[in-house]
């Protein structure tokens, strides 16, 4: 009796707590549809509804999210946008240039973000100073996967400069292994690319290059080296590679048919769900040289009228950054929470290492935004570049001929 | 009442529609130039600014390439579908007993949505898969067959895919013209003992010119608008070797958010369409006129 009682004063009690504070709402597009995306994504909901939000859910399908930004750009044209909306890099300041999305410093401030992001992931979250978005996890892009066994075989080790892989690559060829899984599309080209510049170049050469779009860096006799690479690294593909799809790639390399895959961890996702392990199956470094590419998902809050919705904003922010939600969502999407204060207990020897480089390359100014995957640059001109990439890639184009039209595509596309 | 009715109902009728392309169609066409004028970038802006983005479109190497695509692919599209179509009409047109179940299976590729095709031919031609690993399988070691990963022929396997999709309807086109010509001249000319091929190249092809006419702008407007075929079947590649405008066009406006740049496209294409639409359309005009 005494029980129901106080739990009778409590549900009262509850009532008229969420009577004078409206009820969180959160209407949230995006593109996480594919099996252990969406998986993902239900663990946000469940934790939203858990602390008495309504979700209202918005996934878009297609196009690594191109649909889903075409839905974003009718609906904020019509004068309704979405609470949260899945954004990335650039494409947030884009936006909040036309002066659509909202504040959150209030919830960043109380959470204090600040001291728990990598300062140059946190830079990408702020708009103006101000905070607008909530980053998801870090995508590391510059990841080399290998096959052990064939590694074994062959009695190769992990490359640690281009000059290796080039050697244990040919030794491959040779022993009828096809040295480089690699799937012909735009952007599987521009992730190699990025990896072999970041080597070459450099991390202050490749910010140069990729984020401030320097003129003589682009046109660098370095930048021709990468170029040459990138050559080189033509003949080590089968000749089936064109419009093949990353995870066929994958495949590839897990059934020994390929040693080497240069592809983000969302690779890790496909070896792990065939049950491979990691450091006795499979092996993960980081491409050759120093750095770090990141590629980070994140919600970009827009501009929404109502309290309910404001705050709905707020606890989605709460939760997104939270350290629950980063362990428990990137455990399931392959990837490394963004705040460096998880326990990573959970998560395998590759999400350790990735880890690691995090903070040291955060440290040491090396850690560095993914031009591939539209972290660098806006579309316009990341496409510009890739443009080239896939073009030089895909013919007999010399490298100066490539580093000309690397400048042109890109004064061309301001 | 009744009377204002019969004179305006089918003004009634038609209004709706005729609101719906004008604004649907017309309409847009005017939006897209103008914004073809502006800066526009990931929205529509309005501040007009020149003819920027036709220079930039024009600088670009990507849309010289859509542009040389576009030419081969809709020449050689255009002309062997026409060719091969005919020839298959004419031999379907000897009074075969087969005629109507044949007719069918030629047809039939077009009852395919071009993503199919493009998926069916991405298989067949993929030289891992498809034909070059079956016929080196037979034993032929030496067989090759690698076109759709060459990015300076991968264009002719969009032309193939093409092709067999939509001959077959050209070939219905061209029997039924064939049907339409007068069997009395036909008879005519046989009595005079003149050869069948005289008879169809100097009578019966000669009188079928609105057919060629027909097909031509079906095909063409086929041709410039293609879009699915490339992206089921290449994806624009190797590269963007295969690009068209219209996948340049979607490429910019959805991909890169450049809008201005994929407007300054689309007004391009239709200029391309115009060109070989208008002329068609002068010519039916002045011949309902004369």
């Amino acid at each position: 009796m005494k029980k129901s009682v106080f739990s009778a004063v409590s549900a009262v009690a509850m009532i008229s707590a969420s009577v004078a504070v409206a009820e969180p709402q959160a209407e949230v597009l995006h593109y996480w549809t594919s099996g252990g995306e969406a998986k993902s994504a239900a663990v946000l909901q469940k934790e939203f509804a858990d602390n008495g939000g309504t979700w209202t859910d918005m996934p878009v399908a297609g196009g690594g999210g191109d649909a889903a930004m075409t839905a974003l750009r009718a609906r904020v044209l019509s004068g309704n946008a979405p609470t949260a909306v899945q954004l990335k890099g650039p494409a947030i300041q884009e936006w909040y240039e036309e002066g659509v999305l909202a504040d959150i410093s209030s919830v960043a401030e109380a959470e204090g973000w600040a001291d728990v992001l990598p300062s140059s992931i946190a830079a990408h979250m702020k708009c103006e100073g101000t905070w607008c978005a909530a980053p998801v996890n870090v995508h590391r892009v510059d990841w080399i996967w290998a096959n052990a066994d064939v590694l074994e075989a062959n009695g190769i080790e992990m490359p640690t400069s281009w000059d290796e892989f080039n050697a244990a690559a040919e030794k491959l060829q040779a022993a009828g292994v096809i040295p480089l899984a690699h799937g012909g599309q735009a952007w599987q080209d521009a992730t190699v690319f990025e990896g072999v510049a970041l080597g070459i170049l450099g991390p202050d050469g490749f910010r140069k290059a990729f984020v401030d779009l320097d003129a003589d860096t682009l046109t660098s006799d370095k930048m021709k080296a990468v170029f040459d690479q990138m050559r080189t690294m033509r003949g080590f593909v089968d000749e089936n590679f064109p419009g093949r799809d990353w995870n066929l790639a994958t495949a590839m390399v897990m059934n020994g048919e390929a040693a080497f895959q240069i592809m983000g961890d969302w690779a890790k996702g496909e070896f792990l769900a065939a049950g491979k392990v990691p450091g006795e199956d499979f092996l993960c470094a980081s491409t050759p040289g120093d750095g770090f590419l990141y590629n980070v998902d994140s919600f970009a809050m827009f501009d929404v009228g109502g309290d309910d919705k404001k705050a709905g904003q707020e606890l989605l922010a709460k939760l997104v950054v939270g350290k629950n939600f980063q362990k428990v969502f990137n455990l399931n999407k392959g990837s490394i929470p963004a705040r460096t204060d998880v326990e990573l207990d959970e998560f395998d020897s590759c999400a350790h290492l990735s880890a690691e480089d995090m903070k040291a390359s955060s440290e040491g100014g090396s850690l560095l935004p993914s031009y591939a995957h539209g972290m660098a640059l806006r579309g316009a001109q990341a496409g510009a570049i890739t443009d080239v990439v896939t073009s030089h890639f895909n013919s007999d184009m010399s490298s100066d001929d490539a580093v000309q039209q690397l400048l042109t595509a890109v004064q061309n596309s301001m | 009442m009744s009377k204002w009715l019969e004179e305006h109902l089918p003004k009634v009728v038609l209004a709706p529609s005729f609101i719906a392309v004008l604004v649907f169609v017309y309409g847009f066409i005017i939006w897209t130039a103008w914004v073809s004028l502006t800066r526009s970038r990931l929205l529509p802006k309005y501040e007009i600014e020149g003819f920027i983005q036709y220079e930039r479109l024009f600088a670009a190497p990507r849309w010289d390439v859509a542009m040389n695509n576009l030419f081969i692919f809709g020449t050689l599209f255009i002309v062997i579908s026409m060719v091969l179509g005919l020839m298959l009409a004419i031999l379907l047109d000897q009074n075969i007993r087969t005629e109507g179940a044949i007719r069918t299976i030629y047809l039939y590729p077009m009852a395919l949505s071009m993503i199919v095709t493009g998926t069916a031919w991405k298989w067949i031609l993929n030289p891992g898969l498809g034909l070059e690993a079956t016929v080196q399988g037979w034993g032929l070691e030496n067989f090759t067959f690698n076109w759709l990963v060459d990015p300076d022929k991968a264009i002719y396997t969009v032309v193939l895919a093409a092709i067999w999709q939509s001959s077959g309807f050209v070939m219905a086109l061209f029997l039924a013209g064939l049907r339409s010509v007068d069997t009395e001249i036909i008879r005519a000319a046989q009595v005079d003992g003149i050869p069948t091929w005289r008879v169809y190249s100097a009578i019966i092809i000669p009188s079928m010119a609105p057919i060629f006419l027909s097909a031509f702008i079906v095909l063409a407007h086929l041709a410039i608008k293609s879009f699915d075929l490339v992206i089921a079947l290449t994806g624009g590649g190797p590269g963007f070797a295969t690009d068209l405008p219209a996948t340049y066009m979607y490429a910019m406006a959805f991909s890169r958010g450049d809008i201005g740049q994929a407007a300054s496209s689309a007004m391009v294409m239709m200029g391309v369409v115009f060109t070989i639409v208008v002329p068609y359309l002068y010519s039916e005009l002045r011949a309902k006129n004369d």
